[in-house]
């Protein structure tokens, strides 16, 4: 079956290795968070404040804050627009992010 | 306008956007001899329209996932040859929050750039042009907020950008001429797309006879559309809708009923669909915040501009979906007429009534066309009454369909701001941009466009600090830290 990478005939560098939860997964040079999450097989990564609900990507432009993310230790980062590097850790996001 | 040599110190206009009417705007002013800052939130120009696989990804066939790819080959040549000449500077990943009326005239626009958009970044211009586009709206129904439930356009921006997809099955459902590429993309990609679900009954097109005669090309589209959802055996479901999305931790299937003329659902017709991904959509909304605080009078829910796609703001023009969600080719033909607007006026030289006829007449044809659409792609009939008290319809702050029609029975809310104080839907993250139409709908109100001070969150401490130096040395004003020379405060 065609993979989108093929229709678009696209030859990225070679895969790196980032970590979700302490867990190595693989990312394509160019990817954001969500990209690679997805790519993993990975749908939701946030647990919401109130009731604890998953969560991912939903408007996948920046607009709906839904796909929050904790990005080397930074919480509530958007992972449909956070770019990801060699060695960075993403960490599942629940509650407002912060300790409390 | 300030007096300014000619050159260096040519009138300076900030387009905001760099989608296809921000380009447009762009290349039209720069070829007339103003100077342009060009903000875009993207690494890569292009918008959502134009959006491209991300640099690194190396794609050789970017234009597989695109229609018109020519044309925007052709703006991006466009834009290099005016960046290369000096006459372009474009400020990527700049998230403009607000665009303010400075005290010497000008406009100062404030932006918020580097890693984690923490940073910063204040351009200084003669005029501004807004070219800020739009978002998606989706009606919830009960299931929607399951992971693996995006919005059309966020699959499409995805796969566009990423290459990737959510899952190897997806139902693509809602209304609208989105819901086309989307399906036909996911499908190229070699996503199993099991059903596009469309609550309107787009037969209802022809009887529009004169508008579409006028879209030659617009036909053409439809029908290479049509072709390529025969030839990945999409099956095309009009007048349904999603009714449910199942799952417990992630979407697993959809139910779809059949829709009678009354937005009932048709009994016996409801049919459950297995998928990973759900792409859905209900049309798209103007971008109107950064308008809105500059004064700007809306019309509707969008900004007003008059024939040269000026608002009633002086120095202000805006162009493309802020001004009226109509499509990338009448945003093309928006965003030319206003860089021309812009450089006439920013030069001393108002163009005469008829400056541009071929641009007003593509305009004109555009928005015929794109109101047929709209009378055709209208809501799902009936969908507020098939949101169940449980669902969760603003998404941020948890708010349930229940509390929302109880503020309004029990608590008697009148109107959409009401509803907000007594249940904080609308209060968080998205600031309402995905629940507000919802909510006005579930509380029985017409939707207006929220105000909101600032287009984005801002950090606290870079809103303390914002506007500091404004009139002074310029000396946070980015141009002068990128060194090229064209400081925006320069001579100030």
């Amino acid at each position: 079956m065609r993979t989108p990478l093929e229709l678009a005939d696209a030859r990225p560098g070679p895969a790196f290795t980032v970590t979700l939860d302490g867990r190595e997964i693989e990312a394509l040079p160019g990817q954001t968070v969500a990209a690679a999450l997805w790519s993993a097989g990975i749908t939701s990564w946030r647990g919401t404040r109130g009731e604890d609900r998953p969560r991912g990507v939903f408007c996948g432009i920046g607009v709906c804050f839904d796909c929050l993310v904790t990005l080397n230790d930074r919480p509530n980062q958007r992972a449909c627009l956070a770019p990801l590097h060699p060695g960075d850790a993403i960490r599942t996001q629940r509650g407002t992010g912060h300790d409390d | 306008m300030t007096d300014r040599c000619p050159g260096r110190d040519a009138p300076h206009l900030a387009v905001i956007g760099a989608g296809p009417a921000g380009l447009a705007a762009a290349l039209a002013a720069a070829a007339r001899g103003v100077r342009v800052t060009l903000l875009d939130a993207e690494p890569e120009a292009g918008g959502q329209f134009y959006r491209q696989p991300a640099a690194a990804l190396r794609a050789r066939r970017p234009q597989a996932l695109h229609h018109q790819w020519r044309t925007f080959a052709r703006l991006r040549h466009g834009l290099a040859r005016h960046i290369a000449a000096g006459r372009v500077r474009h400020a990527r990943e700049h998230h403009v929050w607000f665009a303010e009326r400075a005290p010497d005239g000008g406009f100062t626009v404030h932006a918020l750039t580097g890693p984690g958009r923490g940073d910063p970044a204040e351009v200084r211009a003669d005029a501004v042009l807004l070219a800020t586009g739009g978002h998606e709206t989706v009606l919830p129904f009960p299931g929607w907020t399951l992971p693996g439930v995006v919005t059309a356009g966020g699959a499409q921006a995805m796969l566009k950008a990423g290459l990737v997809t959510s899952g190897n099955t997806a139902v693509v459902a809602g209304t609208g001429p989105l819901l086309l590429p989307v399906a036909t993309g996911l499908a190229a990609a070699g996503v199993d797309v099991r059903a596009l679900v469309e609550s309107a009954d787009p037969g209802a097109l022809p009887r529009q006879a004169r508008a579409l005669a006028a879209q030659p090309g617009k036909l053409a589209e439809g029908a290479l559309y049509a072709g390529q959802l025969l030839r990945h055996r999409v099956r095309v479901l009009t007048r349904h809708t999603v009714v449910e999305a199942h799952g417990t931790e992630r979407l697993e299937a959809v139910t779809v009923a059949a829709l009678d003329a009354g937005g009932r659902t048709r009994p016996g017709t409801a049919r459950r669909i297995a998928c990973a991904t759900l792409a859905v959509g209900h049309g798209m909304l103007p971008h109107t915040d950064l308008a809105d605080a500059l004064g700007c009078r809306l019309a509707g829910p969008a900004v007003h501009a008059d024939d040269e796609q000026r608002t009633d703001v002086p120095g202000v023009w805006a162009a493309g979906e802020c001004t009226g969600v109509g499509g990338a080719a009448l945003s093309l033909a928006e965003g030319h007429i206003a860089g021309r607007s812009a450089a006439a006026r920013l030069l001393g030289a108002p163009p005469g009534p008829d400056a541009w006829p071929e641009a007003a007449r593509t305009r004109a044809r555009l928005r015929a066309f794109s109101a047929v659409l709209d009378a055709v792609y209208t809501p799902p009939p009936g969908w507020g009454e098939r949101v169940t008290d449980a669902t969760v319809v603003c998404r941020c702050e948890e708010v349930t369909a229940g509390a929302i029609r109880a503020s309004v029975r029990e608590l008697g809310a009148g109107d959409v701001r009401t509803v907000k104080l007594l249940t904080r839907a609308g209060m968080g993250w998205c600031q309402g941009r995905m629940c507000a139409p919802a909510v006005a709908g579930l509380a029985g109100c017409a939707f207006t466009p929220s105000r909101r001070p600032f287009a984005r969150p801002v950090p606290l401490g870079v809103l303390a600090r914002a506007g500091e130096d404004a009139g002074g040395d310029g000396g946070r004003a980015e141009d002068q830290g990128e060194g090229d020379g064209r400081a925006a405060g320069a001579g100030g």
